[in-house]
């Protein structure tokens, strides 16, 4: 058995950087705790002794030269999406 | 019957000035309007659309040739950055999006002269297996509007059968290319990890997303693979696969060795799906294929590695998800942390929140060798299995799906039994081998995808083999 609780749900949701109400909470602790105790099956398997792998294809630091690439892409597209802009700033609102 | 031609047919009539690309582009403008109660398409690139088709067109009647692609439609999932419309990945948080630059598959696929028509509905950021995690509306199966058309590339299958357009472009990551192609009845290959760049495509699990075509015949997704395949330096994790040589052996079903699970039987697919695969097999037989039994005693483990690792990509991959350099923002927030917050908490839909809170999780301090690190160490078993399977077979077969599609909202409240339509496809995803989901049901049946899966590396010879069956069986 899984031991998830609805602080859990609250605990996961801060770190993620998203709020929940608690009705939304209460049907998340259930749908998170199923997936849990499905995939806590893998904790059965004696798997000390193998290597992880993180990626399938085996490339190994992959480098270009140092050279200027021109992505052709301008800072005014790049700007058409920030939703608040000030001479030429990206606006953030204020820290505390 | 479809109204339109094999791919590299109507190349050669736009190429020879028999067809414009103008009413290519014309005609499938129009199918897509006729078919909109099917809510296969997010958005339509009309205008764009219509003036390169033009500039082609003036091309070729000045004597230029253009690429093996000349003059055909087609549809990209919204996951994919392109110029003429917005790129949403079907979220709210993406709603409105211009991209300032296409997607690296996107421009190979404008560079042979194909020319993006609209983009396709999905699960919100692919999140899903049955298009009905969009935050904008849900596709219907093109055979029966109650049911799914499976995900979470189900726009683009939808549109390749409603026939809007000869081909369209998925993403899989799990089984988001093969498993819509399978409950509609159409090609679907999701290539070698790696053969095709990600630039410009939306991430879900940078681990196993693959970009490849959805298609009506084998034939249309390799002419299109061979577009869109090869290496980036935009996209460094892609590799090179070796230049092929085509010879007729391929084709030839004789001689070839399938191996099929011994894991999986009755208990594994609904009855249909049993016959239908089985029916397949003996045909094969028939054909000289030699068909062999290969044990992989882990197989029952793969779709619980994926949901782990799965998650956990996802969760980092949404991050970047802020409102502040891109997409939706909470214009109520007064500080940033509650900008962050609130931003995130409107932008994103259930789904996506619970992939993230489950990634978050597996990959939080206390629980990160218990769940990320063991999945991770899964991998590596399942691909000696994978490797030690084909030792004795040339590819191996399955069911895509272990049953047809299903109806609309009969499994939303049930999240694991949503998961399980990915019980199958999830292995090639997690292995990196190339893998295609082949229609098997004619007539008026609901349909089956008989799925291949093949040595990395080998998406050429899978193909072929492919087409063998198409054409024989």
């Amino acid at each position: 058995m899984v031991e998830f609780t609805i602080d859990d749900v609250f605990k996961l949701a801060k770190l993620s950087n998203i709020s929940v109400s608690e009705m939304e909470a209460k049907s998340l602790v259930n749908e998170i705790k199923v997936i849990l105790e499905y995939v806590s099956q893998l904790q059965k398997l004696d798997l000390a002794k193998t290597a992880p792998t993180y990626q399938v294809t085996g490339l190994f630091d992959v480098m270009r030269t140092d050279e200027e690439f021109d992505y052709k892409i301008s800072a005014a597209d790049l700007f058409k999406n920030v939703p608040e802009t000030q001479d030429n700033y990206i606006k953030v609102r204020r820290v505390l | 019957m479809s109204q339109w031609e094999d791919i590299d047919k109507i190349a050669d009539q736009v190429n020879s000035g028999k067809v414009t690309a103008q009413s290519l582009v014309e005609k499938s403008l129009e199918t897509i309007e006729k078919n909109s109660k099917y809510d296969a398409i997010i958005s339509v690139i009309k205008d764009r659309a219509i003036k390169r088709a033009k500039e082609i067109d003036l091309k070729i009647a000045s004597g230029e040739k253009l690429g093996r692609l000349a003059g055909v439609p087609f549809i990209a999932k919204d996951n994919m950055l392109t110029f003429g419309s917005d790129t949403t990945a079907a979220s709210n948080i993406l709603k409105g999006f211009k991209a300032p630059y296409q997607a690296t598959v996107i421009e190979k696929l404008e560079s042979a002269g194909a020319i993006c028509v609209a983009k396709a509905n999905l699960d919100a950021f692919a999140h899903g297996s049955s298009t009905e995690n969009s935050d904008f509306m849900v596709t219907k199966n093109p055979h029966n509007k109650k049911l799914v058309p499976g995900g979470s590339s189900g726009g683009s299958a939808a549109a390749v059968i409603l026939d809007m357009a000869p081909f369209a472009l998925g993403s899989d990551t799990g089984g988001s290319i093969r498993l819509p192609a399978a409950f509609c009845g159409a090609v679907g290959l999701k290539p070698t990890y790696g053969s095709v760049s990600r630039s410009g495509v939306i991430a879900m699990a940078s681990s196993t997303d693959v970009v490849g075509p959805i298609t009506k015949n084998v034939k249309d997704a390799s002419t299109v693979f061979q577009v869109i395949a090869g290496q980036d330096p935009l996209d460094s994790t892609t590799i090179k696969l070796d230049s092929y040589k085509f010879n007729s052996k391929d084709y030839q079903l004789k001689g070839k060795t399938v191996g099929v699970i011994k894991e999986l039987n009755n208990s594994s697919f609904s009855k249909v799906v049993q016959t239908k695969f089985d029916e397949t097999v003996d045909a094969l037989k028939t054909q000289g294929v030699n068909v062999v039994e290969v044990s992989f005693p882990l197989l029952e483990y793969s779709l619980a590695c994926y949901y782990i690792i799965c998650p956990a990509e996802v969760s980092s991959n949404l991050s970047r998800y802020d409102g502040i350099k891109f997409g939706f923002s909470d214009s109520k927030a007064v500080t940033l942390d509650e900008l962050y917050n609130q931003t995130r908490s409107l932008g994103f839909g259930k789904e996506a929140k619970r992939r993230i809170m489950l990634g978050t999780y597996v990959l939080s301090s206390g629980y990160y060798d218990a769940y990320y690190n063991q999945a991770q160490r899964l991998r590596t078993k399942l691909i000696e299995e994978y490797d030690l399977a084909f030792e004795k077979c040339d590819f191996l077969l399955t069911p895509t799906s272990p049953d047809v599609a299903f109806a609309i909202g009969q499994n939303t409240d049930d999240n694991m039994k949503m998961y399980l339509s990915d019980a199958l496809t999830v292995g090639a995803s997690l292995v990196g081998i190339p893998a295609i989901s082949i229609p098997a049901t004619v007539g008026n049946e609901l349909p089956i995808g008989i799925q291949i899966m093949a040595k990395q590396k080998n998406d050429h010879q899978l193909l072929c083999f492919s087409k063998a069956i198409e054409d024989k069986i």
